[in-house]
């Protein structure tokens, strides 16, 4: 009944309304293409709601007769074209000029697709949101070592580094929603803090094309990419969970998301995470949990000609350091190193005791854009980064509560790019950017500072052109200059100063004239001009085939560790000197791949080839005799290095709904100076995985996976012996040696159920390291003193709404 | 160009700030809390007294330490005590103190390679165990050699007595070269 009525009340309603108007109007309108304004032909346009089509002409004319005033909603549709949608209120004969764009990847709908690459010309390799969920509980560095070329520097299991082609640290740009991270992240032991849960991509370029984002790219970058919404009303979102059973923890994470027709959007999101002690396959690896909490908001209005967005992101992270790691000097260290296993072992707990790092990231930021006819697309940002730094150790006398470190580093970056759109084959991209940053070496921890107070500053200008010289090749080329300037206020032992370093002689002009008992108070201070470029080039040679080349010349400034680290890194059990006259790294990088993107069978190779003038390493010089006993003590030094590898990555379909994907990363560093391996460098490594999906049962996948990494075997001893009191023997300190060939089996499963309105509820469950295979790896720094992790059953829920 | 302006005020603002609540202070830097420059082993045994000194006034890096060895009498019994002293500080920080009150949580390991010579921890912490603060020691027939002194952070307590299998991290290991005659 209360259906009849309210159909008749509509019939009503309509014929009212269509009665009361007057439907003689005429719209014109002409659709133009935004960059050069020449005419769109064949542009079909409609009016949704009334059955009204027409299309653009020669002049890229149309024009709809006997319309009614009412307001309209028009939508304009052409091939390789972004379909745009218009509402306009017509109430009188009207003329309207509509402009669309045809790049695809400049809009602000949806269009991630696979193949989808920050430039034409670059290499590239990317995880995007459905890879990443598998990492919800894990970390970035965890996420990325899964692919070819890319490992890890770990510090126990929770403080994870991603390293590309072997280098890793102030060798890597983390661009983190276009702001550049800066997390005090020379540090071998400082993670970045991104929360890979807060976005939509990841992608590492290894080849060219970061000169946009700075100059000194040796190792590569990492590319962290928000989503961009379609322009509709819209309310969507996610919850997902997760559960381990190794560290009998996980994390919850959640966000919503609001878009509108107009244009504007907002989204929130949230994430928890916590882990008790993990187990390796023997024993508990005492503290070695964490505690993270993220959170991030995202506000902004766009369309196609202007936007404006504002950004927050919070990191909060607690980890928790081996209690077993703290060791006193290197008797300590031969004793863990030979005693297989760790010091402390204790019974499981949440607990996160002495030692930890505790960390808080602030990280904001303001964009915006415009578009200009005739020029191109205007953005300029401007970002703040607030990150402070505060670890902890075991120490004397109720001092535990009080970091030994305590750092806070402010960064703030303002930033200008010009896109020019005018030519059809050529883009021009050109922009400034100007930081300042302040480093405080926070009063009060009792230590003497690890990395003193700074100033820096700097400035760079860059201009990258891609030009398309046909339908299947392109080639890129870029230009950058950066200047620096580094004013550090830092003490100096009066006797290093004078006489070990010789630096009253060779930096005078550093000296304050302020001595302050044994110590010489000094205000270092540098400039440096770096240039860089980047020449790119592709070629599609056949249908799915391609090849690209790249070459990049990349500087590095020295970072704040290299110079000035002076004493003891606790964690570390070592004295590390950074030495004032190191210079910068300047690197020369080749690269080639050759691509077939297929589902049936694919494949990409990439030989790359690496120079590195002046390559800063730390590496051990020595003993020094402390009131603790002998220290190695470990010395920055610059030498010249060479990195070259491979990285191969296949796919092929073996069956119907079976797929088969491998990778296998080949890899060689020297120091060429002394003629020897350099340190720390990933040795060989490959994985394969089979997978069985299903479309048709809920998007059913099973996966087995196995990775194998074998033995650097080429490493530089720098193996020594010492004198043990206890014993009184000299006694073999292996540091250099490193851990055997490890294999490891996992296993994955996942279903996607359909729930109401559109909802999806996807289960997983996965089995890691299913042998329980007690193993150690060379690039965890906490390697001499426990296994890696065992065995873990994990579960996900995620349910996107 | 909106935007543009509004940024820029920002950048320019931010700076301002940062730069107003500078705190970057010329002479807060902090000395070392917990550093032990130097180590005092006395040893009395009625009018004869031998004083251990190992002391290192620069920290980690700089010069190297500073040793004063001693020269102990045959078939003898000393009264053995340790000081620790952080010299950095004026006054100078008594760090003994330190570690008696968490004398649980330390102790000390006497090891020599001087054949009949031995130390006998005579204080006890809290639970009954040694710490080895105050100490006996007795010296057989002449010889000469080493002796080392250890301080263990957290060590197991009770413990064998070797340093090794007590564990622990090490706060303090000094040597000394000793003669007996």
């Amino acid at each position: 009944m209360i259906k009849r009525f309210l159909a008749f009340a509509f019939l009503c309603a309509l014929f009212t309304t269509i009665q009361a108007q007057d439907c003689t109007l005429t719209f014109k309108g002409k659709i133009t293409d935004f960059h050069d304004n020449t005419p769109i032909i064949g542009a079909s346009v409609q009016i949704i709601g009334i059955n009204k089509f027409t299309s653009s002409n020669m002049d890229g004319l149309f024009e709809f007769k006997n319309l009614c005033a009412q307001k309209i909603e028009l939508e304009i549709k052409h091939i390789s074209c972004d379909t745009k949608r218009l509402t306009i209120d017509i109430t009188k004969n009207f003329y309207k000029e509509i402009f669309l764009e045809h790049h695809l990847n400049e809009l602000n709908e949806v269009v991630v697709k696979a193949t989808s690459k920050a430039a034409i010309t670059s290499i590239e390799k990317s995880l995007k949101k459905d890879n990443l969920n598998n990492f919800s509980d894990k970390s970035l560095g965890d996420a990325l070592n899964t692919l070819s070329g890319v490992s890890s520097l770990n510090t126990g299991n929770s403080i994870v580094k991603p390293m590309i082609h072997g280098l890793h640290s102030s060798r890597l740009l983390l661009i983190n929603n276009n702001v550049r991270m800066f997390d005090q992240e020379w540090g071998d032991e400082h993670a970045p803090n991104i929360d890979i849960n807060a976005n939509e991509k990841v992608s590492v370029i290894k080849g060219a094309n970061s000169l946009k984002y700075g100059s000194d790219a040796i190792g590569g970058l990492v590319l962290i990419q928000p989503k961009k919404y379609a322009v509709k009303d819209s309310l969507f979102g996610n919850l997902a969970t997760s559960f381990n059973s190794n560290g009998l923890g996980g994390n919850i994470n959640s966000e919503i998301v609001k878009t509108y027709a107009s244009g504007f959007y907002a989204k929130i999101q949230a994430n928890y995470k916590q882990f008790g002690d993990f187990k390796s396959p023997n024993y508990i690896l005492t503290n070695s949990g964490l505690k993270s909490i993220n959170t991030s908001l995202r506000i902004g209005y766009n369309t196609y000609e202007k936007g404006l967005s504002a950004y927050y992101s919070f990191v909060n992270n607690q980890f928790a350091i081996l209690q077993s790691s703290h060791i006193g000097n290197v008797n300590d260290l031969v004793n863990a190193i030979n005693s297989q296993q760790p010091r402390v072992i204790e019974d499981f707990s949440y607990n996160i005791d002495f030692p930890k790092q505790t960390i808080n990231h602030h990280l904001g930021k303001i964009e915006g854009y415009k578009r200009f006819k005739n020029l191109g697309k205007l953005s300029v940002q401007y970002d703040v980064q607030l990150n402070r730094r505060k670890e902890f150790d075991l120490r004397r006398g109720n001092r535990s509560n009080i970091p030994v470190v305590d750092l806070r580093l402010f960064t703030n970056t303002l930033q200008a790019n010009l896109e020019l759109e005018t030519l059809d084959n050529l883009k021009l991209e050109t922009g400034f950017l100007v930081r300042y940053q302040q480093n405080d070496a926070v009063s009060g921890t009792g230590t003497s500072a690890l990395i003193p107070d700074f100033d820096k500053y700097e400035l760079g200008i860059f201009s990258v052109a891609d030009y398309k010289l046909n339908e299947s090749t392109a080639i890129s080329a870029g230009l950058r200059y950066d200047f620096s300037k580094i004013d550090a206020k830092k003490l100096y032992n009066i006797t290093d100063w004078n006489e070990t370093f010789n630096y009253d002689e060779l930096f005078p002009e550093f000296e304050t004239g302020v001595i302050n008992g044994t110590r010489v108070f000094t205000n270092p201070n540098y400039t440096f001009h770096n240039f860089s470029t980047s020449l790119g080039f592709s070629k599609r040679l056949h249908q799915d085939v391609s090849l690209l080349a790249n070459y990049g010349l990349a500087s590095r400034i020295p970072n704040p560790s290299e110079l000035f680290s002076d004493g003891l890194h606790h964690s570390a059990a070592r004295i590390e000197i950074g030495l004032l006259t190191i210079e910068k790294e300047i690197a020369n990088k080749f690269m080639l791949s050759l691509e077939k993107v297929n589902t049936n069978f694919g494949y990409s190779i990439s030989p790359y080839y690496k120079h590195i003038n002046g390559f800063i390493q730390l590496v051990p010089v020595g003993i020094t005799t402390t009131i603790r006993g002998a220290f190695p003590v470990w010395e920055y030094q610059q030498i010249n290095a060479q990195i070259f590898g491979v990285d191969i990555d296949v796919n092929k379909q073996i069956a119907k709904k079976f797929f088969y994907k491998g990778n296998i990363s080949l890899l060689q560093g020297d120091n060429l100076s002394e003629e020897k391996a350099l340190i720390h460098m990933p040795s060989t490594n490959f994985t394969n995985t089979i997978s069985y999906t299903n479309e048709k049962l809920n998007r059913l996948t099973l996966q087995v996976n196995h990775k194998t990494v074998l033995q650097q075997n080429r490493f530089p001893d720098y193996n020594f012996y010492t004198f043990n009191a206890t014993t009184q023997q000299n006694v073999f300190v292996d540091i250099s040696t490193t851990p055997p060939t490890y294999s490891l089996f996992n296993f994955y499963s996942s279903a996607t159920f359909k729930t109401a309105n559109k909802a999806t509820l996807k289960l997983a469950f996965s089995i890691n390291n299913i042998f329980n295979v007690a193993y150690r790896e060379n690039l965890n720094r906490l390697r001499f003193f426990a296994d890696e992790v065992g065995r873990n059953f994990n579960l996900k829920l995620n349910y996107n709404f | 160009m909106k935007t543009i302006k509004l940024i820029a005020l920002l950048f320019i603002l931010s700076i301002t700030i940062t730069s107003c609540s500078d705190d970057h202070d010329d002479h807060d830097h902090d000395h070392e809390e917990e550093l032990i420059t130097t180590v005092t082993y006395t040893l009395t045994n009625g009018n004869n007294n031998v004083t251990l000194v190992w002391e290192d006034l620069d920290g980690d890096a700089g010069n190297n330490p500073a040793i004063t060895n001693g020269t102990l009498v045959a078939n003898t019994t000393y009264t053995g005590i340790i000081k620790l002293e952080n010299k950095t500080e004026s006054p100078a920080e008594d760090i003994t103190q330190e570690v008696k009150t968490e004398g649980d949580e330390h102790e000390f390991f006497y090891e020599t390679s001087i054949a009949g010579l031995t130390v006998t921890k005579t204080d006890v912490d809290g639970n009954g165990n040694p710490i080895g603060i105050e100490t006996t020691l007795t010296t057989g027939s002449a010889g000469s050699g080493s002796f080392t002194i250890i301080l263990k952070h957290e060590p197991t307590k009770p413990n064998t007595g070797s340093p090794i299998a007590a564990g622990g991290s090490t706060d303090v290991e000094v040597t000394f070269s000793l003669q007996v005659q």
